[in-house]
């Protein structure tokens, strides 16, 4: 596989697939960041995550055309705005879906997964039906267009961007789970929810809350999506297992899990990627996974404790 | 003891269900053959196929109800295995084609003429003859299911985790289908069929005989399942779906248990998938979806989950609401699924046969208490059901 290429292209080949993997593990840091959080705290996988995702990416491009046709002066800064209201959008979206439906089922998660895919479909005729079923290309503010030189690699400004973007939103939420009164009693709601009750904790508020603030991160993973790629209704259903196995490799004891999860999962890719294919690449990496899960039945960081077993 | 084995599985419910099966096993085909075309009772072959397609689907189902409904284990990679089972029947009848194919090469199949491949691949061969290829049916899927079940069970991989690895497993072979290089004919999977066992796939009497076969399988299966459910392993799986470490603690070898079902399982859906591709005609890697997978799983929740009859009857209905639907107004039919997936796990978590059953059982003890209510007045107390639960 070394065979016709010197020590310098393999340098080359070898800084651009860990460029692209970069790129590839913060889309997966932000999809898999609600996944984690939710399941870790309520046990529960959202299968419809990747459609919750999907809607960000909507909300940004209507955002995108509504500011181009009316307020062009601030298209430039539409990127953010688009990031509140994806954010307000999918969490509130999600807090719906969590009242309405996930907490009757709380005693059965299995079910939650079935129940979690019926949304999932749901939302994604629905987008159909409203946005069309065909790509739809969100322009990117100038800041975030072009590219630069770097040592032979050229690095696009909205990938650079994306990763930076990626890694913000990554600490401000290790940030709100330290440092906040809310992220403490998420906490202590995942490690012991009913002794986290008896302390006086409101465990249904924070449940609807979490699932919100899971569900608004997915928004967010839509929009920085949505900068590298052309905005589908199938485009969630590209990403979810990846993510879903991010969650099972990094495990939910811990935001760093989904860190070194994501991370080990978008370099692995892209590494293998030239030398077997994109395809063959991916599939490695799912057996990869399922061999690991064997010796880590809970992922890196798993929880610990007796309540977990139960 | 073996007759016993399978005269438990013969309690009235499942002696009527396998009684109807066999009846429309003689009946449909009877009606396709006999009647004349114009005729009020005749079945045209387009709806035969249909109907044994639906059987196909229901035995999937009742495979997967086996696992989730008496053992817990939520497989959402069920129909990996009724893939498999199609494939291997779809190389057997690839390698029937012989030199009729576009390219009329003797050996090799047309897909592969086209890619320019010299010879056949060595998991082609044997394929051609059909007793290997049944043979393969139950082994390839079965094989599958033990590596991943030893694995899996062995490290008390459970709940969430187990059902997320599942549907990973499908999606790494669906992925690994759609390659051209692993021989299977790529995204377009296996068609163009000429003749199984030296008769034309396409004529009337081999579709006959393939629904029937369908139908008589599908009863056969119903009652391994049932004989299985019933045996004193049937309680030990129920055991290990209520309270596995409880099991676990009497010393019994949940891992075993499990791995024993969901080999079967899978073994079954190999069966169904066998009978599906000859009647629909083709096979190819979007089976392996994973939506797919979770349809199953929804089939056998609406018609009601550890009952053996419910899933057969979700099957079908399920999809005779789908084909209806995509005819139809083929917009809503995702909306319909979606809401039927929530509509059943919030308000009839038993499906359709259990909620039946529950309805019957409570009736019962009714009944029960009433009688003893007007035996003695004075036994309050026996009146009430045994609350113990």
């Amino acid at each position: 596989m070394f065979g016709d290429y010197s020590i310098s292209d393999l340098g080359a080949i070898l800084a651009m697939q860990g460029f692209a993997g970069l790129i590839l593990f913060s889309v997966y840091v932000l999809m898999a960041l609600g996944l984690a959080i939710i399941f870790g705290q309520m046990g529960v996988i959202n299968m419809a995550h990747g459609e919750f995702m999907i809607l960000g990416a909507y909300v940004t491009w209507m955002t995108s055309n509504v500011v181009q046709h009316a307020a062009p002066w601030l298209f430039p800064g539409y990127f953010f705005i688009a990031m509140i209201l994806a954010f307000i959008a999918s969490g509130a979206l999600g807090m719906l879906v969590e009242w309405a439906l996930i907490r009757h089922l709380y005693k059965r998660p299995l079910d939650t997964l079935l129940a979690t895919w019926g949304i999932s479909l749901i939302l994604q005729q629905a987008i159909r039906t409203i946005f069309g079923p065909t790509n739809q290309e969100v322009g990117n503010p100038s800041w975030m267009s072009g590219s630069f030189a770097l040592g032979g690699l050229t690095i696009t400004w909205n990938r650079l961007w994306i990763v930076l973007f990626s890694m913000t939103i990554f600490f401000a939420l290790l940030a709100l789970m330290k440092r906040s009164a809310f992220g403490l009693q998420m906490r202590a709601v995942t490690q012991n929810r009913r002794m986290a009750s008896s302390m006086g904790i409101r465990t249904p508020w924070v449940d609807a809350f979490t699932f919100a603030l899971g569900s608004g991160i997915a928004g967010i993973a839509g929009v920085a999506l949505s900068q590298i790629d052309n905005v589908s209704p199938n485009l969630g259903q590209s990403y979810i297992i990846d993510s879903f196995m991010v969650v099972v490799f990094g495990g939910v004891g811990n935001l760093w899990g989904t860190f070194v999860g994501a991370l080990s999962l978008g370099i692995l890719n892209k590494f293998l990627e030239p030398s077997v294919g994109a395809v063959l690449g991916k599939i490695l990496v799912l057996v990869l996974i399922i061999l690991f899960i064997q010796k880590r039945p809970r992922g890196l960081f798993a929880l610990k404790g007796r309540a977990v077993e139960a | 003891m073996i007759t016993g084995f399978i005269l438990r599985a013969l309690e009235g419910k499942i002696l009527i269900a396998i009684a109807i099966l066999l009846g429309f096993a003689v009946l449909v085909p009877a009606l396709n053959l006999l009647t004349s075309p114009d005729s009020f009772f005749h079945i045209p072959t387009y709806a035969m196929a249909l109907m044994g397609k639906y059987l196909c689907y229901a035995l999937l189902a009742l495979a997967l109800d086996l696992v989730w409904g008496y053992c817990g284990i939520l497989s959402l990679g069920h129909g990996a295995f009724f893939a498999l089972g199609g494939y291997a029947m779809g190389m057997y009848l690839m390698r029937q084609i012989g030199s009729r194919g576009v390219y009329g090469n003797p050996l090799l199949p047309d897909f592969m003429v086209f890619l320019n491949w010299k010879e056949l691949p060595w998991f082609w061969h044997g394929m051609n003859y059909f007793p290997f290829a049944m043979l393969m049916v139950l082994v390839v899927p079965g094989l599958l299911a033990f590596v991943f079940g030893w694995f899996a069970f062995r490290s008390r991989v459970n709940g969430v985790y187990l059902s997320i690895i599942t549907q990973a497993m499908t999606y790494a072979l669906l992925l690994a289908f759609f390659r051209n290089d692993m021989g299977f004919g790529g995204n377009n999977g296996l068609t163009d069929y000429k003749e199984i066992l030296g008769f034309n796939v396409q004529a009337d009497g081999t579709r006959a005989v393939l629904f029937a076969l369908s139908a008589i399988m599908l009863s056969l299966c119903l009652l391994f399942a049932s004989a299985i459910t019933r045996s004193k392993f049937g309680k030990v799986l129920v055991g290990v779906r209520d309270a596995e470490s409880r099991v676990r603690f009497l010393g019994y070898r949940v891992e075993n248990i499990k791995l024993f079902t969901f080999v079967v399982s899978a073994m079954m859906a190999g069966i169904a998938g066998a009978l599906f591709v000859p009647q629909v005609g083709i096979i190819n890697p979007g089976e392996f979806a994973p939506a797919n997978s979770i349809e199953v799983v929804v089939w056998t929740a609406v018609g009601g989950r550890g009952t053996l009859i419910g899933p057969i009857i979700g099957a079908i209905l399920v999809n005779v609401g789908k084909s209806y639907f995509t005819g139809a107004f083929p917009e809503l039919w995702l909306f319909a699924l979606g809401g039927l997936f929530i509509g059943v796990t919030l308000f009839m978590p038993k499906g359709i046969v259990g909620s039946v059953q529950a309805y019957q059982a409570r009736r019962k003890d009714f009944r029960q208490a009433a009688d003893r209510d007007a035996a003695a007045n004075d036994a309050k107390s026996q009146a009430t059901p045994l609350a113990a639960e």
